[in-house]
Order: C-alpha cells, then sequence, then structure tokens
C-alpha cells in the first residue's frame, strides 16, 4: 500500500486579527496622526504622500544621515530663494540629552501645500493610460478613415517639420526641468507633482514621436527627419529651443517651475498649441492632429498649471515672507517675460506657412498675454512692463 | 500597441533627445567617476505608451486584490507576529522607493549618455508607483487590522526610532554624494540587483505563509518593475567599467555598498522573515538559504563574477564575510534579540518564540538554543509586567552593546567591534569594513586620489545620545509611542491586548535613565576605553558577557 506523502504547505489559522474584535487602547485610532489635513478630512491622496520625505526640523530627530561632499544632506530649503513661513528658524541643534527637540508639525509652511489635483500612483496611471487608449484610438480611426488623404502638401509639410518640432521641448523640459526638480522639493508633496509634471511631458513628447512614425507610415513623401531640421536650424525654432535649453539650466528650482510653467507656458506653449496648431488643423482638412495636441493642451492647463498656481499661491500670500516672495517673482518675471516674447515673435513666420490660416498671430500673442496676466493677477503679481511693449 | 512594434516605436522615440546648443542644463551633482561620450542603446525597451496601460492593469489586480482581501475578511487569519512586523517595514520602506525616484537626476549630467535618461524617468515614476503604492497598503493594515497602534502614527515613528534611522540608509545613500556612487552603485547595482529579492520575492513568501496576501500582490507587483532598474544600472556600470580610471572607484564603492547593504537588509528582512513568522514547517526555507540562493548564487555567482572580466574588482572577501556572518556568526539572530531587547523604544509589539519556534530554529540553525534558547525564555517569562522591569534592565546575562557609528545597527557580533577615534570622536563599529566606510571611503581623499564628490556620513548617528541621561517613560512620550490613553505604550513584549496586561509609561517611570553608550566612552580615559574594548570583544555570543578569568 502506497501513501501520498502530504504536501508541505502553511495551513491556514484562524487568528481573529480583524479590526474591532477587541476594545483595547488605540483599538479605533484608525487615522494617520503625524499631520494635519488640509481640508476638514484626511485625504486618501494625504495619506500615501504627506511625510513620506522627512524634516529635520520637525520628526527627524538623528538628523539627515548621508550628506553631499559639502555635508548638506536631504532637501536644503535653499535650493531655493523663495521661502516658506518658519524657513528662517534653525533646524534644531540636537546632542546629548537634547531629546527630539522638533518645531511642532507642519514646522514651516512648505508642508501645507497639497497638490490640487491629488496625484499619486493610482490616479496617475489611470489618467495616462486613458490618454495614450484615446490618443491611439484617435489616430487609428483616422488611418481606417483615410483622413490624412485630405490633408494639402503645405498642411503635410507644417505637421512633418513644425507640430514636429515641439516633441522635443516636450522631451528637454519633461526630463532636464521638471524630472530634475523631483530631487530639490522640500516636501514629498512637492516633488510628487513635479514627477507627474515631469511624465506628462515625456509623454507628450512620445505622443508626437509616434504620431509622426505613423504619419510616415501613411502619408507618401512625410519626411520623418523634418522636426530634427526644425528643431536643429529652422530660425523659427531657434528662440524657442534658447529659452528652452535656458529654462533647464535654472539652478533654482522653484524659479525653474515658475519659468516654466508660469511664464513659457501660456506665452509660448499655449500660443504654439492653442493659438496656432489647434486653430489651422481643421481649416486644412486636419481633425486628428489637434486630438494629440489636445492631451497636452489639457495636462498643462487642467493639470500642471492648476499645482503651481497652488504652489506660488501659497508663497505670494505666506504669512511671513509674502513681500520677499513676490519681489523674487517679480524679478523672474523679468528676465524670462522677455525671453519668451521674443521666442514667441520669432515663431511668427509659422503664422503664413498653411494654406487656410489661422486667426492672425498677433491676435493670438494678445489671447496668450491676457491668459498671462490673468494666471499673475491670481497670484498677486505685477504685470512685466515688457508684456505691453 | 497599435501596428507599430514596439522596436520601431522605441527607435522613433530615440529622436527625441538633443544636444544643447545654447545653454547648458544645470549641474548640480558631482561625480569623481568620468564617462565618454557613447550611444549605447537604450537597455529598457519601453515606450509609453504601452507602458501605462501596463501599469495600469497591474494595478487594477493589486487593488483588486485589496477589495477581495476584505471582503474575504482575510484579518481573521492574519498572524499578529507577522503583521507587527509589518509597522517597522512599512514605516521605512516608502521613502527608499521614493529616494529611489528623487536618485534619477543625479544620473541625468553624468552619464553622458540620452538614450539612457530615459530608462532613468521611467524609473522615476515606477518608484513613485511603488512608494505609494506601500504606503497605501499600509493604510489598509491601520484601516483593517486588529491593532492600529504603530501604523497610525508611522511617519513620525521612522523619523525618530533607531530602527528607522538604520533603514533610512537605504533612503539617503541613494540621493546624495558622489552621484554614481549614490544612484547607479549603491541604490541600482547593488540594493537594487541583489537585495530587492529578499525583499520583494522572500518576504512576500513569508507573509503568504502568515495569512498575508496581500503583501505578496502588492510587493511582486512593484518587483515586477525591478528588471527595468536593473538594466539601467547594468547600462551605467558598463559605461563606467569603459573607463580605466573608475576601476578604483568602482571597487571602493561595491565594498562600501556591498557591506552597507548586507548589514542593513539582512538585519531588517532577516528578522522579519526568522523571528516575524509563525510558520514553522521544518522545510520551509530558513533566510540563511534564501540568502544563499538569491543573494550568493543568483547575484554574486551569475552577475558580479561575469563582470571581472571588464575589470571589475569584486569584493569576494566581504561577501564571504557577509555569509560568514550570516550562517556562523548568528548575525540575524543577533539582531532580533537586539529588537526584542530594546522593544520599548519601538511601535510595534514583539511577541516571545514559543518551543515551535526553538525546535525550528535548532534544526535550521544547530546549536540556536545553547546560545539564545535561555535568553528567549526569559523574554517570555518577563513580556507581562509583574512587579520586574522590561528585560533590558534585567539580570539576563546581556550586555546592552554599543552602536556602529557607520550602519547604525548595534556591535552585535561582539569579537569583531573596532573602535577609532575619527573625526575627533570615539566611536565603535560593527566590524572593520564599516570602520573604512567611515575612515576611509567616506573621504575627500582615497588611497592618494582626491574624491571631491565624495559623500559624508553626517547626523547624530547614535540614537542614545539624544536621549542621554533621560527617564525612559519620557524617552517614550517623546517619541510619541504611546496609544490614546495617553499612557499605555505602543510597543509591547507579547501581543496580549488586554490593557491589564500591556506596558504602561508608569512601568517605565520606574526604570534606570538612558545613559548613551558613546558618550560614556568619550568621557573614558584612554586606559578605560582600551579595558572595554578588551572586554567587549570576549563577550557573546547572544550578548553574554566576557567570561570572568
Ligand atoms: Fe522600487
Ligand atoms: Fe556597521
Amino acid at each position: 500500500m502506497t501513501t501520498t506523502p502530504e504536501r508541505s504547505v502553511p495551513k491556514p489559522v484562524f487568528t481573529d486579527a480583524e479590526a474591532g474584535a477587541k476594545e483595547f487602547p488605540d483599538s479605533n485610532a484608525r487615522r494617520f496622526n503625524y499631520y494635519t489635513p488640509a481640508k476638514r478630512k484626511q485625504t486618501h491622496y494625504e495619506d500615501v504622500t504627506v511625510e513620506v520625505q522627512p524634516d529635520p526640523r520637525h520628526y527627524l530627530a538623528q538628523g539627515w544621515l548621508y550628506g553631499f561632499a559639502d555635508g548638506r544632506g536631504g532637501y536644503p530649503l535653499e535650493w531655493t530663494a523663495l521661502k516658506a513661513w518658519g524657513s528662517d528658524r534653525p533646524v534644531p541643534e540636537r546632542g546629548p540629552g537634547s531629546g527630539g527637540k522638533g518645531y511642532e508639525w507642519p514646522a514651516h509652511g512648505w508642508h501645507e501645500f497639497r497638490d490640487p489635483n491629488e496625484e499619486w500612483e493610482l490616479s496617475f496611471y489611470r489618467y495616462n493610460a486613458n490618454v495614450e487608449r484615446q490618443v491611439n484610438q484617435n489616430i487609428d480611426s483616422a488611418r481606417q478613415q483615410k483622413a490624412f488623404e485630405q490633408w494639402n502638401p503645405n498642411w503635410v509639410r507644417f505637421v512633418e517639420s513644425h507640430v514636429g518640432a515641439w516633441m522635443h521641448v516636450n522631451h528637454g523640459l519633461g526630463l532636464y526641468l521638471f524630472a530634475n526638480a523631483n530631487r530639490r522639493g522640500p516636501t514629498n508633496m512637492h516633488n510628487t507633482a513635479m514627477a507627474v509634471n515631469s511624465m506628462h511631458r515625456i509623454r507628450s513628447a512620445q505622443d508626437l514621436a509616434l504620431y509622426n512614425l505613423t504619419l510616415s507610415e501613411e502619408i507618401t513623401g512625410f519626411d520623418g527627419g523634418a522636426h530634427l531640421v526644425a528643431w536643429n536650424s529652422d530660425p523659427c525654432w531657434q528662440g524657442v529651443r534658447e529659452v528652452a535649453e535656458g529654462l533647464t539650466g535654472i539652478d533654482d528650482w522653484c524659479e525653474a517651475i515658475f519659468a516654466a510653467n508660469i511664464v513659457f507656458e501660456p506665452l509660448v506653449g499655449e500660443l504654439f498649441r492653442s493659438q496656432l496648431v489647434q486653430q489651422a488643423a481643421p481649416r486644412n482638412g486636419d481633425f486628428v492632429t489637434p486630438t494629440v495636441m489636445g492631451a497636452e493642451e489639457f495636462d498643462y492647463a487642467e493639470r500642471d498649471l492648476a499645482y503651481s498656481v497652488a504652489l506660488f499661491d501659497l508663497l505670494t500670500k505666506d504669512r511671513e515672507f509674502a513681500d520677499h516672495n513676490k519681489a523674487l517673482m517679480n524679478g523672474w518675471l523679468s528676465n524670462w517675460t522677455p525671453r519668451c516674447i521674443a521666442a514667441a515673435r520669432k515663431l511668427q513666420p509659422l503664422w503664413s506657412q498653411p494654406d487656410a490660416k489661422p486667426p492672425r498671430f498677433e491676435d493670438g500673442l494678445d489671447r496668450a498675454k491676457s491668459r498671462f496676466a490673468a494666471i499673475l493677477a491670481d497670484l498677486g503679481l505685477d504685470i512685466p512692463k515688457e508684456l505691453t511693449q | 500597441m497599435s501596428r507599430q512594434s514596439v522596436a520601431k516605436a522605441h527607435q522613433k522615440i530615440q529622436e527625441l533627445s538633443w544636444e544643447p546648443l545654447y545653454h547648458e542644463p544645470v549641474a548640480q551633482y558631482g561625480t569623481d567617476y568620468t564617462f565618454k561620450k557613447a550611444q549605447k542603446k537604450d537597455p529598457l525597451k519601453q515606450v509609453l505608451r504601452s507602458y501605462f496601460p501596463m501599469q495600469e492593469e497591474k494595478d487594477h489586480r493589486v487593488y483588486g486584490a485589496a477589495d477581495g482581501a476584505i471582503r474575504g475578511n482575510m484579518f481573521r487569519q492574519v498572524q499578529e507576529r507577522w503583521l507587527e512586523w509589518q509597522k517597522l517595514f512599512l514605516s521605512i520602506i516608502p521613502l527608499p522607493e521614493i529616494s529611489a525616484a528623487r536618485a534619477m537626476p543625479l544620473l541625468f549630467r553624468n552619464v553622458p549618455n540620452p538614450e539612457l535618461h530615459n530608462g532613468q524617468a521611467i524609473q522615476m515614476i515606477d518608484e513613485v508607483r511603488h512608494s505609494t503604492i506601500q504606503q497605501n497598503l499600509k493604510r489598509l493594515y491601520m484601516n483593517n487590522y486588529i491593532d492600529p497602534a504603530g501604523f497610525n502614527n508611522s511617519l513620525r515613528n521612522f523619523q525618530n526610532d533607531y530602527c528607522g534611522s538604520i533603514g533610512r540608509q537605504f533612503a539617503e545613500g541613494f540621493i546624495t554624494g558622489d552621484a554614481i556612487t549614490a544612484a547607479s552603485i549603491y541604490l541600482t547595482i547593488v540594493a537594487e540587483t541583489a537585495f530587492t529579492n529578499t525583499l520583494f520575492v522572500a518576504m512576500p513568501a513569508e507573509a503568504a505563509a502568515n495569512g498575508d496576501y496581500l503583501l505578496p500582490t502588492v510587493f511582486h507587483s512593484v518587483q515586477s518593475d525591478e528588471s527595468r532598474h536593473i538594466s539601467n544600472g547594468y547600462a551605467t556600470l558598463l559605461m563606467a567599467l569603459a573607463d580605466e580610471g573608475n576601476h578604483q572607484l568602482l571597487e571602493r564603492d561595491l565594498r562600501y555598498a556591498w557591506w552597507n547593504n548586507h548589514r542593513v537588509v539582512d538585519a531588517a528582512i532577516g528578522t522579519f522573515i526568522e523571528y516575524g513568522t509563525k510558520d514553522r514547517r521544518p522545510d520551509r526555507e530558513s533566510y540563511a538559504e534564501m540568502w544563499r540562493r538569491w543573494i550568493y548564487d543568483d547575484y554574486y555567482r551569475s552577475y558580479l563574477v561575469p563582470l571581472e572580466k571588464y575589470g571589475l574588482v569584486i569584493p569576494h572577501d566581504l561577501i564571504e564575510e557577509s555569509w560568514n556572518q550570516i550562517w556562523n556568526k548568528g548575525y540575524v539572530h543577533e539582531v532580533a534579540q537586539f529588537f526584542a531587547t530594546g522593544w520599548l523604544a519601538n511601535y510595534w509589539r514583539i511577541d516571545p518564540m514559543t518551543d515551535k519556534d526553538f525546535e525550528w530554529f535548532e534544526g535550521k540553525y544547530p546549536g540556536w538554543y545553547n546560545k539564545y534558547g535561555k535568553w528567549w525564555e526569559n523574554y517570555n517569562r518577563l513580556s507581562t509586567p509583574n512587579g520586574h522591569h522590561p528585560i533590558v534592565f534585567e539580570d539576563v546575562d546581556y550586555v546592552y552593546p554599543h552602536r556602529c557609528w557607520t550602519c547604525m545597527v548595534p556591535c552585535l557580533v561582539r569579537e569583531d567591534m573596532v573602535m577609532d577615534e575619527v573625526d575627533g570622536q570615539v566611536r565603535t563599529y560593527c566590524h572593520e569594513a564599516c570602520r573604512w566606510t567611515d575612515a576611509v571611503a567616506f573621504r575627500p581623499e582615497y588611497e592618494g586620489r582626491s574624491t571631491p564628490n565624495m559623500g559624508k556620513l553626517i547626523g547624530k548617528r547614535e540614537w542614545e545620545t539624544l536621549y542621554h541621561g533621560w527617564n525612559w517613560a519620557d524617552v517614550v512620550q517623546d517619541m510619541g509611542y504611546v496609544r490614546d490613553d495617553g499612557k499605555t505604550l505602543v510597543a509591547q513584549p507579547h501581543l496580549n491586548l488586554d490593557p491589564k496586561k500591556m506596558w504602561t509609561l508608569d512601568h517605565l517611570r520606574r526604570c534606570p535613565p538612558l545613559q548613551s553608550p558613546n558618550v560614556l566612552l568619550n568621557e573614558m580615559s584612554p586606559a578605560e576605553r582600551q579595558a572595554f574594548h578588551a572586554d567587549y570583544v570576549k563577550q557573546g555570543p547572544a550578548g553574554r558577557p566576557a567570561p570572568k578569568d
């Protein structure tokens, strides 16, 4: 007689380790108790984001453990010149017998920032997967309906060169400005929002590149390399390129986000996307490009601008450093506004390239300027004089 | 993905990168490594058009499982012993994850290969995924497990607890110092390639055996991103190897990174797997067995050794020594015993080992009972308050250890303790390799070569220093490890939730004050210190005092 040896597997055990099984101290304390929510109730977003990045000004008793060669560790507040209330209070000096000795949470105003988009992994992948599905479907159905055949030759040239050139702006800023900034902010909420922003830009860059690839396959004579020529040597694009490169060269992370999302995007990004591509495409028989560009337009207008405004709004209204911050931001405005307007003006010849013309460049620029002025007014910042020149 | 093949799409997105014509991107992180500009293929053929839906699909599975676990009353079958250790693990791990995201930009300017930057950006967002998905798991535990204490104050706790500080190295080491040392060698080549197997594969198996199938769902999902990160690291390593001048730094960094990972990860994960489980089937793999397979065979023999032919100097001696520590010197047992000795300074409950546990340990680690059995019997005897103090103050043949200045795990294998005066302070180290890390590796000069970008060990690295001379009740209150009745401790040396059996601040109030071993050491005369050292290295195993001769 043979017996099958019993398989060695862990046996389930009834433990009754379920919430509510017993009453004892803390048995009902089911809430993260180390931070104060922005609104009355703690949100799911706050629960998965707030305090993951420690801070020696409140709980981090032993301080940062590893530093750069200059001895600075963690996330120095001085990585931006802007200040939130409490920034000037020194990190508590700890030593023998000092105890933990932190300031009461939040210790300084930076911890009050919340991403209004409440981005964390679940929301992030849902949103971006949806965008990719939609962009794909639009391009697929256009291909099936032979929609590209209606494009006139000038419009094909426009899309291959100029819509194509924009992918480089997205890619460069996505990596070297936004992804770079995710190491620089003083809280996890800042850095996560900037990482998400970075992926929007990198995704949009790839959307445009892959769209460009589809067009090379679908349209006879579509030059899949023309975007490189435009970006590398077309004088129309060199202003944009110069500013975009300048933006990646900014050391102060707040200035970088400010210059990119408060100045460059309304004056150059939206000017190009909303006032030119989105307007000209339908007139030239193209109903597909606007859906690809539209995804990016939505990223910026509905999400990335929103967190940026929330970020800077706290600082221009800061109870201790509002004036200090506004003075700095006004300085950034007077540097970046003329540079962005100059870049915008260099794009002007693009307006006359399609057969069916979009609304006039000057009208588009005016709209971009008033959008920009409205953002500044919300933040309580001065309209730079360069805007009216 | 529609029609376009991944390869073609991938090829196309290589057109995105460009060299600056007008302004260089900001250079914020230095390295002493040198790289030649070289076109290497982006090792991970990942295009966001397929990446996002793939990750979303993985999320569906994770969140579906989470709903299922709650509907299926998983917590009626979860072992409290296991979940208690998750209070420590899940307080720490979201930080290393998010730090890995933050580390990616350290590589942008220093690794002059734009094709790699794409992969690094995807790794960045993967790590945001890992960090928040783990926070979410912890939140679910807090809401559904019987004892939320320790989960509910988790992210305050890990910032001021000594175990949290040990774990934080596994994060801060990624984001500071020499950019390549940190974000490439320490993070990718060692932490991810070698040690995530034990973290994310071995640990989930143990969780499942303890009735928790949610942790495996989350961590396998996390681990499925890891192979892409490993190929990021591999590509960077090959580029670094191409330049002879880097070989000396690579040797230094592999030694530091290997040893620090061993000290920190083996301490924590080893303890969770060996002492946090109720699964005592004799054929259940021990941590040592897992280590031998995942780390020694899969990483060391199969991954590192083949790199020797490219000129990589592999720290064979330290790898063998780590095994020696785990197998012969009881490293994991010593750590678990120490965590239990110091239970009162923690924010989770550690229950005593039982006869069944003893039997398993003896089977897996012959000789275990003779070393550790008596102490755990004492731990059991002293676990509910009954007129005595917590075990650390009682006479149980255990000498409270000094901490290692470098890895911050105490010097538990007593014979290996090294003492040195560094930066004007007398410091103790758990092993010569840790002394070397502080005194030799993390310095602006290495073997006569200038290394101006190398990082620094900073901070108040001995936790006890901060509370030198304090009453224990005040210490625990200052850290915030007290339950909502204002007196019962979060930590307990048993799993009984009957309030009458639980330790309170009142019990601690009666204990002797906390003394910092390092403060006392520095107050000694040189002769006293020599005597202290001579005695210390004769102590152990299991923390026993030096034999009187
Ligand atoms: Fe990760
Ligand atoms: Fe050590």
